[in-house]
């Protein structure tokens, strides 16, 4: 471990006096807040870079809705810095910025968020190490995501701009330059930065299972974890055994684009007339491996906000949480599940239909663990005495939101019905639902619960309360009349629509939607003032602002290199809120047992 | 007691979300946002299969959003005085009942699916092709047997994103794609297959009124998959007969050039 003696913002009384009196070298700044291998300032890294990448993937959405409500008129301010002709978008432009709203927001947004700047900053700080077990490797897996901000940033201003064939990047739309002017340089760079997001995240994940394995504190137990390891810890074991193949995709699809092989390109397929390539593959195949990592993917996209959650649920309802190992386990299945059920993307592709039968059942099956968590968290609330904070508000809307994109799950599921609504605004509904009104909503509940621990202050809770009103009114107007929009048959990814007979009268419900969408980007500017003044000028917080029990709480907030002053020992489980017969209404995991408490052993 | 109106604010904000989420589908139908008039004979089981999906959905969704406002009403900590939270890890009987309820139902229904599935996609009519549909950037390509009846041979009819079937009948489309991915998408029909590039795909239906509706690309092919639109005229046998005969002549009347065997 290295010999930085500091390396917290704002912190400097209990770890290293010596160090904050004297003016330090530009090395150790360095050192400190840039090449940290402390994971406390990874964490931050991380947390900053995406935020930054949340409000372009943000911005990009807005011109898509933009687009969608009022078809080629002119678009306001982006219109002037982007568009070709005037201020009017071009389709080849629209595909552009949906592919790249995706791109950016899963990639670079809720990925590296919850494992990268969550799962950093509170995996050593909730299991009670001083770090993490591979520093080294910790700090490299920030720095890989340098090459892929790059890659992705750098492909929006290449001749044909950034790829525009869909995050999901079908062949042979996309190994051909001559089928969309995405698919030319802007594709080659996507793939090079999915490489490096892909390198980034198996770095971390290595690191998470090393250090969630062999340096849990004396007494932590792996049933005594607290839920957000739990759901970090099997993230992790998700992202290793699924990222590799598509790596190995990637790979391929590059070598298709550059050195002419034929891996996802059909003997005798033609683009514009022309003879393409070697031929011999088979688009299929990249489907196939394209699931095989990214329905898994969607599982490591909201896991850990699940498990975020029932830890700020619980503090906030000073109560047990409802059934400890049922939630574990129904992690463990819809991890388990998650790799046998990709093929439920495929159904009308052309994959066999027989197929489709088999994944019908394996995609009913996984509703079932995801139900079990729901029905527990309802089971957490009940009972409680539940404390209206904006962690909390959060929370509860991730259960309530969670719901709805779980439901609208089963519509899509059911092999004949999407026949119907496939590739239809439903399934956009399903999962911003999910991924937004779920992951997104779980995260900034996350940040506003630790945000603490990090910066040693608290964040203004009644402005905190107004942008969580706002957000929660603005996404459900933006997100929820998407299913009905769905249900007429609305495709997704269609720069106008409206010329359609079935479709032309739906207009006015999408500028309603965007309306929507533009008022719930804007209050994040709230969120964005109170953030930075709670920063700097927010009250104080002391170690343990919320009375809850987890070890990260024992540390200084926020915690100096080394994490922890006293070595923490833990007697119990994390969830001992209202214990019978104990003075305070919680019990920290290191609390040292008191004599005639029952306290349920686990 | 201003801590209380706090969490009477907060409940009845979700309480809001099961009354108008339920009051959007309600309305949906009556200002047209709902599902588009089906003129197939395989649609009404889609259809009913969605209501059912919906009925059954919409009952967990109303029950579970009504308990989490409940929930957060009652046991609100400033309506409970000084009373501590009920201490309690689980329910072991509880885990057991809401484990296997919803795994009954959800198993029905994926079997209960199964035949309504296969009818859809795995078991085809036994005949030749109507008519070969081959998808390419951004246009229909619609290939019609000629009067020998099979396709390939130098009688067929070209056309271009027009696609007429009679009514009543067994239609078994060959779809291929060219070049790109495709979907073959008939929101009236109730009928959507991917045109994959390299493979034959067949898909069949039976529409069961006439009329003309829209075909719809809904698979992203480029930039202008916006505009890859075709139309389908479902007509009487005695209508498609006379189009088909009509197109025909005005086919061999010009001598266009044989189609590159590549289709």
């Amino acid at each position: 471990m290295s010999t930085v003696t500091h390396s917290s913002p704002g912190e400097s009384t209990t770890v290293a006096p010596a160090s904050a009196a004297k003016p330090r070298p530009v090395s150790e700044f360095l050192s400190t807040y840039v090449f940290s291998k402390d994971h406390k300032v990874i964490g931050l890294q991380f947390l900053f870079s995406t935020l930054v990448w949340f409000l372009i993937g943000g911005l990009l959405a807005l011109a898509v809705r933009w687009q969608v409500a009022w078809p080629w008129s002119d678009v306001p301010v982006l219109g002037k810095l982007f568009a070709q002709e005037g201020g009017q978008m071009s389709p080849e432009f629209y595909t552009m910025l949906f592919t790249m709203h995706a791109t950016v927001m899963i990639f670079l947004v809720i990925i590296p968020i919850l494992a990268g700047a969550f799962g950093n900053f509170l995996i050593p700080l909730m299991i009670g190490a001083d770090d993490m077990a591979f520093p080294t490797l910790n700090m490299l897996s920030y720095w890989f995501m340098w090459p892929a901000f790059i890659a992705f940033g750098a492909s929006f201003f290449v001749e044909g701009g950034a790829a525009s064939s869909g995050w999901t990047s079908y062949p042979p739309l996309t190994t051909n330059p001559a089928a969309s002017p995405g698919s030319g340089m802007g594709q080659t760079l996507w793939l090079i930065g999915l490489t490096f997001v892909g390198v980034s995240s198996m770095l971390g994940s290595v690191n998470y299972m090393t250090t969630i394995i062999l340096m849990r504190a004396p007494g932590m137990t792996m049933f005594r974890l607290p839920m957000t390891i739990w759901a970090m810890f099997i993230t992790a074991l998700l992202q290793a055994f699924a990222l590799p193949v598509l790596t190995a995709a990637g790979f391929m699809q590059l070598f298709d684009r550059s050195i002419g092989t034929g891996f996802f390109s059909p003997e005798g397929s033609m683009i514009n007339n022309e003879l393409t390539g070697a031929g011999g593959g088979q688009p299929l195949l990249w489907q196939h491996l394209f699931w095989f990592y990214s329905h898994p993917a969607v599982y490591i996209m909201i896991l850990p906000a699940m498990g975020m959650v029932s830890d700020i649920m619980t503090c906030f309802a000073r109560k047990p949480l409802f059934g400890y190992r049922p939630m574990v386990y129904s992690i463990a299945g819809i991890a388990g599940l998650g790799f046998i059920v990709w093929g439920h993307h495929m159904f009308i592709s052309g994959m066999n239909p027989a197929l489709g039968m088999t994944f019908m059942v394996s995609t009913m099956m996984i509703a079932l663990p995801s139900a079990v968590k729901t029905f527990n968290w309802l089971g957490t609330l009940w009972g409680g005495r539940i404390q209206f904070t904006t962690a909390m508000l959060f929370s509860v809307s991730f259960v309530s939101m969670f719901i709805i994109g779980g439901l609208s799950g089963i519509f899509m599921a059911a092999t004949p019905v999407d026949i119907f609504i496939h590739d239809t605004y439903f399934i956009v509904a399903h999962f911003h639902y999910v991924l937004f009104a779920g992951t997104a909503m779980g995260v900034w509940g996350a940040i506003y619960f630790w945000f603490p621990k990090m910066f040693g202050r608290t964040m203004n809770e009644f402005w905190g309360k107004v942008h969580f009103f706002l957000t929660f009114i603005f996404l459900n107007g933006t997100f929820f009349t998407m299913h009905i929009l769905g249900a007429v048959g609305f495709p997704r990814r269609l720069a106008d629509a409206y010329h359609y007979e079935t479709f032309h009268h739906l207009q006015p419900m999408n500028a309603f939607m965007t309306y929507c969408a533009i008022g719930m980007v804007a209050c994040q500017a709230i969120f964005a003032a109170n953030f930075f003044w709670s920063m700097f000028y927010g009250p104080k917080a002391g170690r343990n602002p919320w009375n809850s029990n987890g070890l990260e709480w024992t540390a200084p907030s926020p915690p100096g290199h080394g994490n922890f002053d006293v070595q923490p020992i833990v007697y119990r489980g994390p969830y001992e809120y209202s214990v019978p017969g104990c003075e305070k209404d919680h019990l920290m995991q290191t609390d040292p047992p008191v004599e005639g408490m029952v306290v349920a052993a686990h | 007691m201003r801590n209380r109106l706090a969490g009477i604010f907060w409940s009845i904000l979700f309480l809001a979300v099961p009354v108008l989420g339920v009051g959007v589908f309600a309305i949906a139908p009556s200002i047209d946002v709902w599902l588009p008039k089906d003129v197939s004979s395989h649609g009404k089981e889609i259809d009913s299969l969605f209501y059912f999906i919906l009925a059954l959905t919409g009952i967990v969704f109303i029950v579970t959003e009504m308990l989490l406002f409940w929930f957060i009403w009652k046991y609100d900590a400033a309506a409970r005085g000084d009373e501590k939270a009920t201490y309690i890890h689980g329910s072991h009987t509880l885990e057991v009942i809401w484990t296997i309820i919803p795994a009954v139902t959800m198993l029905f229904l994926a079997i209960y699916q199964m035949n309504a599935w296969a009818d859809m996609k795995m078991r085809r009519p036994v005949m030749k092709p109507t008519v070969e549909v081959v998808a390419r950037q951004f246009e229909w390509r619609l290939r019609y047997p000629g009067p020998d009846g099979d396709l390939g041979t130098p009688d067929d009819l070209f056309l271009v994103n027009d696609l007429h079937v009679p009514v009543d009948e067994d239609i078994l489309i060959q779809l291929k794609s060219m070049d790109v991915l495709h979907s073959f998408f008939l929101p009236n029909l109730r009928m959507k297959q991917d045109a994959v590039p390299g493979m034959k795909i067949p898909v069949w239906f039976k529409a069961t009124e006439t009329g003309q509706y829209d075909l719809v690309c809904a698979e992203l092919c480029g930039w202008g998959h916006y505009k890859m639109k075709g139309r389908i005229t479902i007509e009487s046998r005695e209508d498609y007969d006379a189009w088909l005969e009509a197109k025909y002549r005005e086919q061999e009347a010009t001598q266009p050039e044989p189609m590159d065997e590549i289709l």
